[in-house]
Order: structure tokens, then sequence, then C-alpha cells
């Protein structure tokens, strides 16, 4: 059902740029060509009654509840799907056609049960609204005809029931599945009477492809596809807009309530990166921001084996500063640090490096997307002069050829994968680089890549780099935008080298696994198909050169000049809410605000006089050098907010040792995570509905958050930090979140124009925002480079050290799916578990013949750092001597596994290729058994925590 | 029901023949139908695939033609004509008849695998309606007694 009070136009917007009067029923009424009689008369604030249109969708006309008379014309069109016409005269009601509606609404109304008021649509019911409006009073037929008022209710969905009883078969379900998921997982099932809304092949939901996007339950005008949250505690009364705290889509959502209290989550159609679509995530999976394993009272405890001691705020505060202060005294001012999250605010996340630069007084600051992008912000930075995408995720809409490197969209950005597979169906060319067959491959219905280069994990730069020499050899490059927009000497330079023999794909072919005819096939759809775009992710940064590959990516797109424009573009698909945020925010230890190093004395002598104190010039300590320094005993105190890196960085041991070596750990979350299981001060966390603040998606885009209940823990996450700064004896002095971002506007050129009121009044603003782009920027680089002229860089492929051999001969690679997050922190205390319970080693059906493994075994998974046990899952998306596993529970341990290797720019760790024996096992790893113990131990301290007053 | 595993390779044959388009989805399922009497409903997850459908399309096809059927045919398929000359003549009584002999609905089957039910629209035979067909053989004046006399020599042959 759509959200509350929101006006439905009928009929999608026309974006024709021609504009047609017409008059309906008297009034003059201007809207663009193209538009239906319906939009036309609901823009001019006439509401014609309606069933089977709704504005998200193509018009069906199929209930006729909508006719209209017009001038000249004869009978009763549909006006949702008549278009206007200059001139036309509509008029919509009269005697005659209130009276065929009133059959109309009859008709349905004689096959749909009389339980309106105690229905749960009750006052959010389409079409108890229609039947209203057309004034129907009685209904003629009896109820004791051939009817289906006895069909059962499918509750098989944990989030939404399906009660065929009430449904008037408008196909708008079955429509919203199509056109706005993609997933076609509805159909009308027979014909006639006996037609009816089947999921998959007439199976209960949760057993057909339905992939519970709630599209559908977005569409349903009546109460047959419903909320169950709805069904459970009424309609709600008041919403509120914000954005959804899960993957870097950055979805706006309408978060619905009764009081205190989250009904549902509805996608707001003004959403401008989501235009009213959601996946399972954002739209159902909120249930874990008011669970039961919420710590809502700061705790401390001195050894990490003691049990927590629950106290005040203030006494943990205090507590936390005189460990840092002391830690300090006694080691150093370098000693401590602290760690922002992707998955907090803007706000949160520049007010904990301040903290850590102003109050600590040195750089030891970095991020988690040191573990994901930042290669990102390396490669592009380098190469274009800024570290971010440079489209809309609107511009797909406008591409010819897409190609998807390392990433997974249906899955890991589900709201932008179906935007994009709408672009394929509408006959976009599609290329896939990666070593599984993802669902975009073959798998998505009516789309299809016309070349998958399934390339053995590690390959990217030779397989990135022979696609440039069949570009540069072939004549295929933009040479007139590359000798225009790039530095000339760095493309004759660039040119001389792809072209070289040993790049050509003839010569990569047997390291890449990728046949040489499907790579040139490949780079010459690229270059020459129209407007390419390229999409990637993590499978391209999560490498030893992971930089190296997102610059051989830049260097195609401005060899070809897909670059500037609508359509085209290098785009990294952000994991985390706000991985863009952070890394803007200046999380990385050499950089402010905006990318500018510590190093430059202008930068750094502005942020001194705006934050009253001399700051370091030495870059601090990256994540992976902040637990070597542990474990050598000259780093021993260490503030993390909102990020779990004892599950989430690689060769887990070795960070688990590191932490254990620390005296102060301090774990601001809204879970006991794994980290704090080796903590001593608890800050609770508030949730993203108990916060105001922005996040920023992966094409820039700062998008508010809204505090819609009080946080459980009584603070927002940017007043603890402040409160901690303020007891370390550095003042800071905010009231709201806005002056936090009033500083950094006042900080940072490219948000320079960015405040609260901006955000209000236009929904959410794409960076760079200042003098120059009033109103933001949707596409970078568009009349030149932002760092002048683009610059290509050459890109020597080397083998990753972590090599197969007899001992290790399989290459484990990971990644994850849709319906989990992350770590898992949040969404496996969701119902999200009904499609994903546990992690699962995945592999090809040969490899498990010859390793003797059937589907479900358990596998103990062995590399050089270690050893864990998952369950087998054979699956032909897999090449042989590929492995592939998630990582969203934390006692799979697949970060047991993954090495130590990382990318030579940034240290982003090599996630994507380990090599691996594996063998059919009957219990547990070792590291199981001993983290199972340890956690068990961690729990029933807590358990046991002595009460705040007691 | 036959276990889809020993139809397979006859359902991927059909599937192989025909041109993988979605446009090809009537010709394929006809195929099957012809070949194995009815289409398996898990031959629809390779159907879909191979197709590139969703099984939810493929599915939605099937059900709209009353023409395809979901369930292995009876030995025997009764039709009854349901056109208007043979609903004047007694029809309706002869339909209901054969429903509760036979204790199944139309596009059913009965438990011992016998006979199917389906209906028809006018066999051409009107001047003696009311007509049913059972397999290929067109049957004229068919009263209750008539009818229950042809199911025994049809379970009789057996
Ligand atoms: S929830 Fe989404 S995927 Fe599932 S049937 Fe509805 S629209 Fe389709
Ligand atoms: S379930 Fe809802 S949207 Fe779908 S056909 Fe029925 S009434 Fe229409
Ligand atoms: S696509 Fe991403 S941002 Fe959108 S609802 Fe899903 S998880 Fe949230
Ligand atoms: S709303 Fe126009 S035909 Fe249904
Ligand atoms: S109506 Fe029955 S045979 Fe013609």
């Amino acid at each position: 059902m759509s959200a509350n009070n929101e006006i439905d136009y009928g009929t999608p917007a026309s974006s024709s740029a021609n504009q047609v009067t017409l008059e309906i029923d008297g009034h003059k009424v201007t809207v663009n060509a193209g538009s239906s009689v319906m939009r036309a008369a609901a823009e001019a604030g006439i509401s014609i009654p309606k069933l089977c249109a709704t504005d998200s969708l193509d018009p069906f006309g199929s209930c006729r509840m909508c006719l209209v008379q017009i001038e000249g014309a004869r009978g009763y069109p549909a006006s949702c799907t008549t278009p206007v016409a200059e001139g036309m005269k509509v008029c919509t009601q009269n005697d005659k056609l209130a009276s065929i509606r009133r059959g109309i609404a009859e008709l349905y109304i004689s096959d749909h049960p009389l339980d309106c008021l105690t229905c749960a649509a009750n006052g959010d019911c389409e079409l108890q609204d229609t039947v209203g409006q057309v004034g129907l009073r009685e209904v003629r037929y009896g109820f004791e005809g051939e009817n289906h008022l006895d069909s059962e209710k499918d509750t098989s969905n944990p989030y939404f029931s399906f009660d065929p009883a009430k449904c008037i078969v408008c196909s708008r379900c079955v429509r919203a599945c199509e056109e706005v998921q993609g997933t076609f997982a509805l159909t009308i099932d027979g014909r006639g009477f006996d037609s009816k809304v089947s999921p998959g092949q007439n199976q209960p939901f949760m057993e057909s492809e339905c992939v519970s996007c709630g599209a559908c339950v977005q569409a349903c005008p009546t109460a047959t596809l419903m909320e169950k949250a709805v069904i459970d505690n009424g309609v709600p009364e008041h919403s509120t807009i914000t954005t959804c705290a899960y993957c870097g889509v950055g979805c706006s959502f309408k978060a619905e309530m009764k009081g205190e209290q989250l009904v549902r989550m509805v996608p707001d159609k003004n959403g401008q990166a989501n235009h009213g679509h959601s996946c399972v995530k954002g739209r159902f999976a909120f249930g874990y921001a008011t669970h039961k394993d919420r710590i809502t009272t700061p705790m401390v405890r001195e050894k990490i084996s003691d049990p927590w001691r629950e106290v005040s705020w203030e006494e943990a505060i205090g507590f936390a500063a005189n460990k840092l202060k002391g830690i300090q005294a006694k080691y150093g001012k370098d000693s401590i640090g602290g760690i922002t999250s992707s998955r907090c605010t803007n706000e949160e996340t520049y007010l904990v490096q301040k903290l850590i630069r102003a109050g600590f007084g040195n750089n030891n600051v970095d991020t988690c997307a040191r573990v994901c992008h930042s290669p990102t912000g390396y490669g592009l930075k380098s190469t274009f002069g800024e570290s971010s995408g440079t489209q809309t995720f609107d511009s797909v809409m406008q591409s010819d050829v897409i190609m998807v490197i390392g990433a997974n969209p249906t899955d890991g950005h589900p709201v932008f994968g179906s935007m994009m597979k709408r672009r394929l169906r509408q006959g976009a060319k599609l290329i896939v680089v990666d070593p599984r067959s993802i669902d975009l491959v073959s798998n998505s219905p009516h789309v299809k890549a016309d070349y998958h280069l399934k390339l053995r994990p590690g390959t990217n730069v030779a397989v990135v780099t022979a696609l440039a020499h069949v570009i540069v050899t072939e004549g295929l490059a933009d040479e007139k935008f590359a000798l225009e927009r790039c530095d000339v000497e760095s493309f004759g330079k660039w040119k001389t080298f792809v072209a070289l023999p040993e790049h050509s794909p003839e010569a990569v072919a047997e390291l890449t696994g990728v046949p040489a005819e499907t790579m040139r096939a490949a780079a010459r759809l690229y270059a020459t198909g129209g407007n390419g775009a390229i999409y990637y992710g993590l499978g391209v940064t999560e490498h030893s050169q992971g930089s190296t590959t997102v610059i051989g990516i830049a260097n195609l797109a401005m060899a070809t000049g897909n670059i500037g424009r609508d359509g085209v573009g290098v785009n990294p698909l952000r994991g985390q809410n706000n991985v863009q945020g952070s890394c803007d925010m200046g999380s990385f230890p050499h950089e402010f605000v905006g990318y500018r190093h510590v190093s430059d004395s202008q930068t750094r002598m502005q942020f001194e006089s705006a934050w009253g104190v001399t700051l370091s010039s030495e870059p601090g300590l990256r994540i992976p050098n902040m637990f070597g320094a542990a474990i050598d005993g000259s780093f021993k105190g260490l503030y993390v907010q909102g990020e779990d890196i004892a599950q989430s960085d690689p060769d887990i041991t070795h960070v688990h040792h590191a932490l254990r070596e620390l005296e102060c750990l301090v774990v601001q979350d809204i879970f006991l995570n794994e980290t704090a299981k080796f903590a001593h001060v608890f800050l609770p966390g508030s949730s993203f509905l108990e916060k105001n603040g922005t996040f920023t998606n992966a094409e820039r885009r700062i998008s508010p958050v809204r505090k819609v209940m009080t946080p459980l823990g009584g603070k927002e996450d940017w007043e603890v930090t402040q409160d901690l700064s303020n007891a370390l004896g550095y003042p800071m002095n905010y009231s709201h979140p806005s002056e936090i971002m009033d500083e950094i506007a006042a900080l940072t050129p490219q948000f320079a124009g960015v405040s609260y009121e901006k955000i209000d009044e236009m929904g959410s603003i794409q960076w760079p925002c200042n003098d120059e782009t009033p109103d933001g920027t949707p596409i970078m680089h568009a009349d030149h480079f932002v760092r002048g002229k683009g610059r290509f860089m050459l890109t020597e492929y080397v083998a990753t050290e972590e090599r197969t051999s007899s001992k290790y001969p399989l290459i484990l690679t990971t990644g994850r799916i849709l319906s989990q997050y992350n770590v898992g922190a949040q969404t496996r205390r969701t119902e999200n578990v009904a499609w994903h319970e546990e992690d699962r080693l995945e592999l090809h059906p040969h490899d498990a013949e010859v390793l003797g493994i059937s589907d479900g075994d358990w596998c103990g998974v062995k590399s050089r750092s270690g050893e864990t046990v998952l369950r087998a899952l054979i699956t032909d998306r897999m090449q042989p001597g590929v492995v592939y596993t998630t990582f969203h529970f934390p006692h799979s341990g697949a970060n047991v596994i993954t090495t130590d290797n990382s990318d030579w720019a940034t240290n982003c760790p090599e996630y994507k290729v380990t090599a691996v024996h594996v063998a059919k096992v009957a219990q547990p790893s070792a590291w199981q058994q001993e983290y199972q113990d340890f956690s068990d131990n961690q729990l029933s301290l807590l358990e046991n925590r002595i009460a705040v007053n007691e | 029901m036959q276990d889809y595993q020993t139809q397979k390779p006859t359902v991927l044959e059909i599937l192989n023949t025909h041109q993988a388009m979605p446009g090809n989805l009537l010709p394929i399922l006809h195929g099957i139908q012809d070949t194995l009497g009815y289409i398996p409903p898990a031959a629809v997850v390779d159907i879909a695939k191979a197709l590139n459908l969703s099984q939810a399309e493929v599915h939605g096809v099937i059900s709209f033609y009353h023409y395809f059927r979901e369930t292995p045919p009876g030995e025997h398929t009764i039709r009854i004509c349901r056109a208007e000359s043979c609903q004047a003549m007694n029809g309706k009584v002869l339909e209901t008849h054969a429903k509760q002999q036979l204790g199944i609905d139309f596009h059913e089957t009965t438990a011992d695998g016998i006979f199917s039910l389906e209906p028809v629209y006018c066999l051409g035979n009107c001047a003696c309606s009311p007509s049913i067909t059972i397999d290929d053989e067109v049957m004229g004046r068919v009263t209750t007694e008539k009818f229950d006399r042809l199911l025994a020599t049809y379970k009789g042959a057996k």
C-alpha cells in the first residue's frame, strides 16, 4: 500500500519537453506532452477514480474505473491509457460516468469481504476510497455465487502477508515486480473468473523467486499484500523522511510511526537515489533497532576477564578519559588513536576525527573504508583529481554499454541493481568481469550478459590492461577527447605501454583464464557501443593491486571519452551506507576533510585556527599499523565508533591478538559486537532512527538522517564524542549536528554550499556544492577534470604473492548476499535470517567431486593464516579451482583464513584472493572452538554484569 | 507422477531444438506436452532458465491456456462438450454426473490414473447432442447410463 497522504498521479510523469494545453471539467490545464489524461487531471487537483493505475507503473487499462468522456470521441475511454492532446475537452464527472463507475465498483465489491471496519488497511485502502468516491451504497449481487472469499492466506514471508480473498486482480503487484524490481516473481494464474495472483508456480512467496523487495506490497491498492507490522500495530499516524542505513545506494524512506514506534519504512517516491523503490533490508529489516540485545547503559571494566559494571554516562566517560590520558602520559602522545565508522553520520565521523587530531593531538585516525574502498580514493584522485564516482545513479538510464567489474549490484546494491536491469531490458549491452556467474550474467529474467569475462581471481589488472591494448592497437580510442582533456604526455606513454605485445589478450588469456576473443569483443563493444559506463565494487579494490585496477578503469574511460556526461563514467559501488561520507570527512590518517594532505601547511593552518590547537603534520597510523604497533607495545589505547574490526578485518587471529594487548579499548556501538568483547569501556550507540545527521551515498549525494525516536541509551553518538572530548580537556560545544555541518562547510571547498536548510529545501545534494555549483554536481568532470587534465597512469600487472600451490590448491574469494549486510550485526537480528542462516562455502561440482564433498558437508578451509569450517554449497556459478564464501556470521571465521596481504598503495586488504586447501571434516576448527569459548565467556560476563544501582 | 530426472533429458532436448528465445515459449510447451503428455512442474525451472524468463512467467503462460496440463493425463481422456447445443440437450446433467462418477473435476485425473476429464466447446456433432469424445473417438447422445457403460468398457479394456 502506498505511503500515507501521498498524491498518486496514476501514471508516471512524462519527460517530454513540449507542453500541451487541454480543458478538464472546464479548467484549462497545461502539462507535458505524453502525459495521460488521468495524470493531467491529478496535476490540476482533479482526482479520477482508479484501481489498476498507480504512478510508479505504466498504465494497464484493465479496471475501467477511470472512464471519462472526451468531446468528439466515441464511448468512454480510460483516462489512464489516453494521452492528452492539444485542445482536448475532458469531462471526468457526470451522471452517466457515475453510474458506470458504480456498476464496476459493485462488481468488485460483490466478490470482496466486507470487513472494512476490522481490516488492517481500514483508512488506507484504495478500493475503499474508490468505492466511497463513486458513491456505491448497495450491492445487488449476493455473495451466494462463486467467489474467492475463502481463499487461503499466505503468511510465509516474514514481513508481509498475502490474502487472496481481498485481491481485485488489478495486476499492480505483477507489474511492480516486473517493471520496478525486475524479478518477475509474480504472474496471473489462469484467466477469467479463475484468474488469481500467483508467486512463481503458485507457490508460497517464500518458496517462489521473490526477493522480498516490497514493491508489490507498495503497489497493492487493497489489504491483499500487506505489511505484517501494519496488521499487528495498525495504520501509522505520522511520518518523517530519512535515509536507509544499510548500503551505499542511500535510499530515501518515510519512517511511518505510531508515537515513538516505527511501524513501517516506506520508500519515498521523491527520493532521488531510489525513486520510490527499496530492497528487503531497508524496507523491512529494521527490527534490530529495538532488539533486546541493544545495550543501553554504559559499562566499564579494568580487565577484559572482569565482568562488566554498569555505570552512569559521567562515570563511563570519566573512566575512558582518565585511561586514555594515563596512557598518553606513560607511553607518549602517539600511543592512542581511533577508528571512525562508515555507518555513522558525516557529522559523527567528522567529530571523531576532530577529537583525535585536536584532542588526542595526533593523526592516528582511520576508517573501515581502509578495508574496502581506499583504492578507489587513491586511484580516482590520481587520475581524475577527485576521490569519488563520477555519475548519478540515474545516469545509467542513458548508458548503451554497461561494464560491471567485481560487483554484484543485484545483491550488494539492490535498488540500483533494479534500475540497471531496467536499462538492460531496454536494450543496453552488458559486460560482466567477475570470477563468479553473478545473477546479472544469466540469472535475471530478460537480462543477459553479452560477454562474461570469468577471470581467475587476482588477474583484474591483466584483463583491464588487455582491454586497453585492444582499444589502442585497433584504433578505437577517442583521441580527440584524450588529447583535449587529458595530459598528452601521459596519454602517449600509456598508449605505448598498453600496446606492448605482452599486454595483448592472446598473451594473457592463459593467465587470466579468459579467452582472448572474448576480451577483444568486450573491448570493442565498450569502446564503440555508444555511452559506456563502468561500475565496479570490492572485487576490484580488495586485491594486492586494487589501486592499479582502479587506475586501469579510469584509463579506459579517459581513452574512450566516456567521462563527463550522462550515461558514461566510472562508478564505485560503495558497500556501506556512508563509506563515501566517512572518507570525505577526513577519516584517513594522512588527510583532512575534503582529501587535503596533513602536510599541506596552508590547509593545516586553516584547521589550526578554526580548532584553536596545533596540529601534527605527520600522517598517523593506518588500521593495520595500529594492530602492528599494539602487538609491539607502542600503541595502547583505541576509541572505536560503530565498527566491528574484530570480525571484518582480515587475518582475524592477528587482530584479536592486537586487541588483547590494548590497555584501554573504548567501543561505542548499539550491540556488544565482536570488538566489544575485547573492550574496557562500552558506550551505548544510537541507531539511525535515534539521531540527526546526514549520510553520503555512492553518487556523492548528501541525504538527511532524522531522529524519529529518543535514543535508547539517552544520547546521540555525536553527543558522546563531544562528552569524551570535553572530559579529555578539548572543549566542544555543539547543540545540534547542523552546527557541525556548518563547520564542515566553512572548512571544506567541496562542501562550502551545504547546510541543513539547503538539504531540507532540495531533499538531498550531490557534492561538490559551492559558489560555482550552488545546487550540487550530478555529473563530475563535465568541462574539465578536477585536477585540470586527466592523467593516464601505467598499470603493470604484478601477480599477488598469494599463490596456489600443491598444499593450497584452490583460490578462495569472498562476497556478500542480498538479505544480509556486512558483518551482519544488524541483519542477523532480523527476520532476514529466513533467507540466509549461515555462511556457506560455494564450490564447483567438479572440485566437489574430486574432493569427495557433497552439498551440506562440513568442509575444513585452511590457508596460510588459519583454518575454519563451513558447510558446502555446490553450484556451477563457480569456476573450477575457485571457492567462495560470505562473512556475515562471526563464527564462520571467513577472516581467519584471509591473509594480511594488501594493496600496495593503500593497504586495503586482499580479501578476494586467498589460496586454500579444502577437505571434508567432522567438526569445527580449533579456532572456531577456541573462539566459541571466548565468546561464550564474554557473553556470560555481559549477562552477569553488575547493574547500575546495586 | 514420474520422476522428473527421467524426463529432464527429453525437456532439454526440446529446448535445444528450439532457439532459446522468449518468443519460442509456446512451441516449446507444445513440444513438451506432445512428447510427455503434460508439462511437469519441475520442467518449468529448466524452461525458464533456457529462455531467460522467470518461473512465474512460464507458469502464467501454462495456466492461461487450458490446453496445457501440469499433471500426467490418464490413459484415456474424456472430453465433454459444453457448447450451446449440448447444453440444451442436458449436457449439464451429464457433466455433473461424469464428475461425480469419476470423482474429479475438469482438468483432473482419477486416482487410478485411467481417466482425465476435460471440457471442450463444440465437437461438430451437434445433431447428436450431448456429445463427448474418449481419446479420439466422438460419441453422441450420451445419456448418463450410456456414459456409465462407456466407463465400464474402457476400464475393462485395460
Ligand atoms: S516483494 Fe518484490 S520480488 Fe517479491 S514478489 Fe513483491 S515485487 Fe516481486
Ligand atoms: S494482490 Fe493487490 S496489487 Fe496484486 S492483483 Fe491483487 S489487489 Fe492488485
Ligand atoms: S538498496 Fe541499500 S539503501 Fe536502498 S533499501 Fe536496500 S540497503 Fe537500503
Ligand atoms: S485505472 Fe484506468 S483502467 Fe484501471
Ligand atoms: S455443441 Fe456439443 S457438439 Fe456442438
